[in-house]
């Protein structure tokens, strides 16, 4: 009793003590800001009459030195000052999460609920469904590349080469093969058609990456896959014969209800079912595809981790060396980690062709591989919930950066909150890695149990070496 | 040694194995007889695991043959197989000196996927499995009844559903013996099993290893720096330094043997303690009081003692 009235003492001596302390602290920190923000902020490039002009902008540096130093005192003030106490106890972020984590099963029931229902709600508008799409699309992703980096461990940066090799052979199936083989009627089937076909394409793209790098581990794994990306996006934008280069390919077919196109005539999808036509039929037709094949990617996942297959990559992500003193033949245990998350990438990127109509090699930069990825580990490597979970976040929620135009009202009209879009992420990504280094769902599902099924803590789950 | 010809389960023919300039292990050869615990013995250095490494394809020899006969005629030379496929094919199962369980998954999970070639070969590669078709269910089931075998064999029955990684030391040695057991394999290669166990373990250990030899009639090699375990349970000791055999034979064969005992055991207490104890009483009659505390002979001490100059010495 006497030791904690001591130790509260001097925790409150410690804190009225170090007030100076904390200026100091406070003022070397702004010194800092305030070196950096010099050439970034104080100076900008204006292009006028008679060439480029440097003008001096000393006043946001202020402020910004300010804000920095403004923000450094609130953090010794209100946080740092109680860290001895706080430390024992979790932040509220990982509080929070850790308290939704018994919930996991609630809410992907609901997010599945909301997901089919999201097109009949009457607030929703062609905006939304598009946003509800995007989603979806990131989300299928993210739960493809799970399959690579959360169970099988291997780090892999070049995703969205499967992902444009999926949309380009939707592309080019569908613009320049089919139309010459196929009979009339089964053309506008081409989506159905040629879906299969281009993510077995991309699978077989995974294996072609997966031999060059099966004794490649770590950093080095994932500056190979990386190369591996731009490689594919400078052949498409290079190989303009075949893929037209940095024009695209244009043109690209709509997918049908099943044979029925979305057209005003009188085959059309309106017309037959009765209805009025309406342009958003398509849209909901595009959303629930992309749903259907996301929820497949998901199944498929879940199931195939129950399976020998999963528990073998799972198992390669924990111990390479123990797998093979067990028999594992972990070069096709790569190679089909890497195959099988290639060709989930594929189906996402013939969706992806098939709804904008147009592909260029633009889409695919490496940003594209780093958002997905930084979903799969924001979410927790392994957890498909905490990847929906992300996925909604990263992409719906900095989308709605777009629409805060009230921010206008506060900062002036000039003042376009989207920008910050990036910013805010990257904060958002230090943050939460700071606070939740393994993701928002960490703990592991065991796939097979005797009585019990306890999760898996997650610092007992390994990372995988690459 | 006297063993019946023909019972061999694991043949070593002159396994040489160099790294570059250093020569680790040097024209050794061996046997291992099924139904046998063989103990493969030497000071630190002496190159005990390099010898697995080759065994279990983990390196390639240099020189030399090893020949895996299994129980069902059916034989193979482990120096030219993969690694995994030395597990899967030869039936060679093996533990590791620092324990390579699958920490992030549970105790059963580490024993089922070590039933990996014989699940995946239920699921019809996966496909099967994934459409709902063959007997996948009926194998997955067995090989649960398999693991909760070893499970109780092991004493983790209890904590079937923990993370392995939660462990307390010696289960972790135990649970990972059990899933080298789940591969069927018919020799075993246990690289230190004993070690950082307390003496109530390892006399469990013991018990395990003699119940594992006779009820299921495998080889076991062992290395084994615990001389309790070693004498107690060996039928045949196989002894290393510098990377050369120096012994070969039963317990006592090999305790009595003179160039186990310079080089492994240390000074035999009989022949050399009353020169010790003349130095001793020589030293404290030149130096200051006598202590009442003897010193101990060397014979005694558990710790290998080295000639002078690291392995990375001698060429």
């Amino acid at each position: 009793m006497a030791e904690h009235v001591q130790a509260k003492t001097v925790t409150a001596h410690h804190a009225g003590k170090d007030m100076g302390a904390i200026l100091k602290d406070c003022a070397i920190a702004a010194f800092i800001a305030f070196a950096i923000f010099a050439p970034i902020i104080g100076l900008k490039t204006v292009s006028e009459t008679g060439g480029l002009v440097l003008r001096q902008r000393w006043g946001a540096v202020l402020i910004a030195t300010a804000i920095v130093f403004a923000g450094r005192l609130a953090l010794h003030l209100l946080f740092w000052s109680r860290a001895p106490e706080a430390g024992k106890k979790a932040g509220v972020l990982p509080r929070l999460a850790g308290r939704l984590e018994p919930l996991i099963p609630f809410i992907g029931v609901a997010m599945f609920t909301a997901a089919v229902i999201l097109p009949w709600l009457p607030s929703t508008d062609r905006y939304i469904l598009d946003l509800g799409t995007l989603v979806l699309t990131y989300m299928m992703l993210g739960w493809g590349l799970n399959i690579v980096v959360g169970l099988a461990g291997l780090l892999d940066l070049g995703y969205v080469a499967f992902y444009a090799v999926g949309a380009y052979s939707y592309a080019l199936i569908s613009t320049s093969l089919f139309p010459h083989i196929l009979p009339h009627w089964l053309l506008a089937w081409s989506f159905w058609l040629a879906l299969p076909l281009s993510g077995a394409l991309a699978a077989c793209w995974g294996l072609i990456l997966g031999f060059p790098v099966l004794r490649l581990r770590g950093d080095y794994l994932a500056i190979v896959t990386l190369a591996f990306g731009e490689i594919i996006r400078v052949v498409l934008t290079n190989w303009i014969s075949l893929t037209n280069g940095p024009n695209g390919i244009p043109g690209i077919p709509r997918p049908s209800f099943f044979g029925i196109p979305f057209t005003r005539g009188d085959n059309g999808f309106a017309h037959t079912f009765g209805l009025e036509y309406s342009s958003i039929q398509r849209i909901i037709f595009l959303y629930y595809i992309i749903l259907i094949l996301a929820l497949c990617t998901n199944f498929f996942t879940m199931r195939l981790r129950r399976l020998p297959i999963g528990r073998a990559w799972e198992a390669l992500r924990e111990d390479e060396i123990a797998c093979r003193s067990l028999g594992i033949n972990t070069t096709n245990t790569k190679l089909t980690a890497f195959a099988m998350g290639a060709m989930f990438g594929g189906f996402a990127g013939s969706f992806f062709a098939t709804r904008q109509g147009f592909i260029s090699p633009e889409s695919f930069v490496f940003m594209e591989s780093a958002l997905v990825l930084a979903i799969v580990v924001l979410g927790g490597l392994g957890s498909n919930i905490g990847v929906a979970i992300a996925s909604v976040v990263m992409i719906g929620g900095f989308e709605m950066f777009r629409n805060m135009d009230f921010l206008k009202q506060v900062f002036g009209q000039d003042f376009d909150p989207s920008q910050y879009r990036m910013l805010i992420f990257g904060m958002a990504m230090v943050l939460i890695m700071i606070w939740r280094p393994r993701g928002l769902m960490t703990k592991r599902d065991p796939t097979i149990f005797l009585k019990e099924k306890k999760a898996v803590s997650a610092d007992l789950v390994a990372e995988g070496h690459g | 040694m006297a063993a019946v010809a023909g019972n061999e389960v694991l043949t070593v023919e002159h396994l040489t194995m160099r790294f570059g300039g250093l020569l680790a292990v040097n024209d050794l050869s061996f046997d291992v007889m099924r139904n046998d615990i063989t103990a493969l013995i030497g000071p630190n250095g002496a190159g005990k695991t390099t010898v697995f490494n080759c065994l279990t394809g983990f390196y390639k020899p240099t020189e030399g043959r090893i020949t895996m006969r299994r129980a069902n005629g059916e034989s193979f030379l482990l120096e030219r197989m993969d690694d995994f496929r030395i597990s899967r094919f030869a039936r060679v199962a093996r533990t590791f000196q620092n324990i390579r369980l699958f920490a992030g998954m549970t105790v059963l999970e580490n024993l089922v996927v070590a039933q990996h070639n014989a699940l995946m070969h239920a699921s019809s590669m996966t496909v099967g499995a994934l459409l709902g078709l063959g007997g996948y269910r009926a194998a997955e089931k067995e090989a649960v009844e398999k693991a909760k075998y070893w499970l109780e064999k092991v004493r983790l029955t209890d904590r079937a559903d923990d993370p392995a990684g939660d462990l307390p030391y010696g289960a972790q040695r135990r649970l990972e013996i059990a899933r080298a057991m789940c591969t069927e394999p018919e020799l075993l290669c246990l690289d230190e099993p004993a070690a950082g166990l307390n003496p109530r373990e390892s006399d469990e250990l013991n018990s395990l290893l003699m119940f594992i030899r006779r009820e299921h009639g495998i080889g076991v090699l062992l290395i084994e720096h615990d001389m309790h375990v070693v004498m107690e349970i060996s039928d045949h000791i196989v002894v290393l330094d510098y990377g050369e055999k120096i012994s070969d034979g039963s317990a006592t064969e090999v305790r009595a043997d003179p160039a186990v005992i310079r080089a492994y055991l240390g000074v035999e207490e009989d022949e050399e303690a009353p020169d010790v104890e003349a130095l001793v009483s020589e030293a404290v009659v030149a130096e200051a009081p006598p202590k009442s505390k003897r010193p101990k002979p060397a014979a005694k001490a558990k710790a290998p003692r080295r000639k002078t100059g690291s392995k990375g010495t001698r060429k």
